[in-house]
């Protein structure tokens, strides 16, 4: 598969997941906060510092739809999340092929997958 | 898993944001060693990936749901530092945009999915790929095998910490049982979609796949003629 392919594919994967499928991802509490209410210690839980931010729990203010609301959340989180970590991958890498550790061209790689 | 603001008490929260700052420093270092103009763009990919899979808790039963942590996945695909890159961009950006997972337990996040579930699932993975046969699929069974692993181990870190800075004066024994034994259970839904998309990879993309790199470079060259070669 060329790396245009693969880049593509994974990030309609990321967008599907965040923008479409997480509409119908399961409401209950997750183990922490289940744990949490079952123990007794549920209510030394603060407010979040941003619970009342434009985006706050993956609804964004003003979309009345909370399909759309949440979609739009995800979708915007995937994207930041990309630029912010793409950014640093790119920042940190080694710009110059290192022959001490980069390993040999194997089998694998065909001349199109470049 | 994400811990809200509240649940440890200051000093707690201070150290494991010096940890945390600690962790993220030497992964910045490390993922040099990982990250190459090839392999750079998988950095973003998974970050992005790993945020979206969160989105999706899946019910685990009693009124109880679990996501992937990512911890084990983003390790295989880009290497332990570039993962532990990874899931701090995710919980930074979940803490401040989206108010999951609390701000000044952002360090006691980061601590436990970037230092604590990569770090276990990247040494379960090796120690288990060590000993068995050096083969693609047996790469997706390791990382499956570490994923399962690693969320129990992180939620036992989690009461761990909680044993320190709990605000709360409940049964330690009880906080401990219940989270280890809900979170074998999440665990298992985190070994599934790790196998999964980890074998995805792999099919699309081996070279691409951290992990498999000593696997793949072991592997004897096959002469492949025409359409078979793709």
């Amino acid at each position: 598969m060329r790396t245009r392919s693969f880049v593509i594919g994974a990030l309609m994967a990321a967008f599907v997941l965040a923008g479409v499928a997480s509409y119908y991802a399961s409401a209950h509490p997750d183990g922490l906060e289940y744990v949490a209410a079952k123990t007794g210690f549920i209510d030394t839980a603060e407010d979040h510092a941003a619970s009342d931010g434009p985006m706050a729990d993956y609804s964004v203010k003003g979309v009345d739809s909370p399909r759309l609301a949440g979609g739009l959340a995800g979708v915007i989180g995937v994207l930041v999340t990309l630029a912010l970590a793409g950014g640093i991958g790119y920042a940190v890498r080694r710009r110059r092929p290192d022959p001490e550790s980069t390993p040999e061209p194997t089998p694998e790689q065909t001349p199109e997958q470049v | 898993m994400h811990v809200p603001d509240g649940f440890l008490d200051a000093p707690t929260s201070v150290v494991t944001g010096v940890v945390a700052a600690a962790g993220v420093a030497l992964a910045l270092k490390g993922a040099r060693r990982e990250l190459d103009d090839r392999t750079a763009p998988m950095a973003g990919l998974v970050a992005a990936f790993v945020f979206a899979a969160q989105m999706i808790n899946f019910p685990v039963g009693a009124g109880t749901s679990g996501h992937l942590l990512g911890g084990a996945l983003a390790a295989v695909l880009v290497g332990p530092f570039t993962a532990a890159l990874c899931l701090s961009v995710v919980l930074l950006v979940q803490g401040l945009l989206f108010a999951d997972g609390g701000v000044t337990a952002l360090g006691t996040n980061v601590t436990l999915f970037s230092i604590v579930a990569v770090g276990v699932g990247w040494i379960v993975f090796r120690g288990l790929l060590a000993v068995l046969p050096k083969r693609l699929p047996t790469v997706a069974l390791c990382s499956g095998v570490a994923a399962l692993v690693s969320v129990p181990v992180t939620a036992l870190a989690f009461v761990g910490l909680f044993a320190i800075g709990g605000q709360a004066p409940v049964s330690l024994g009880a906080v401990a049982t219940a989270m280890v034994g809900w979170h074998v259970l999440i665990g298992i839904g985190e070994a599934l979609i790790t196998t999964v998309v980890v074998s995805s990879v792999l099919a699309a993309r081996p070279d691409l796949v951290y992990g498999a790199r000593g696997v793949l470079t072991s592997r004897p060259l096959q002469i492949r003629t025409g359409e078979a070669a793709t």
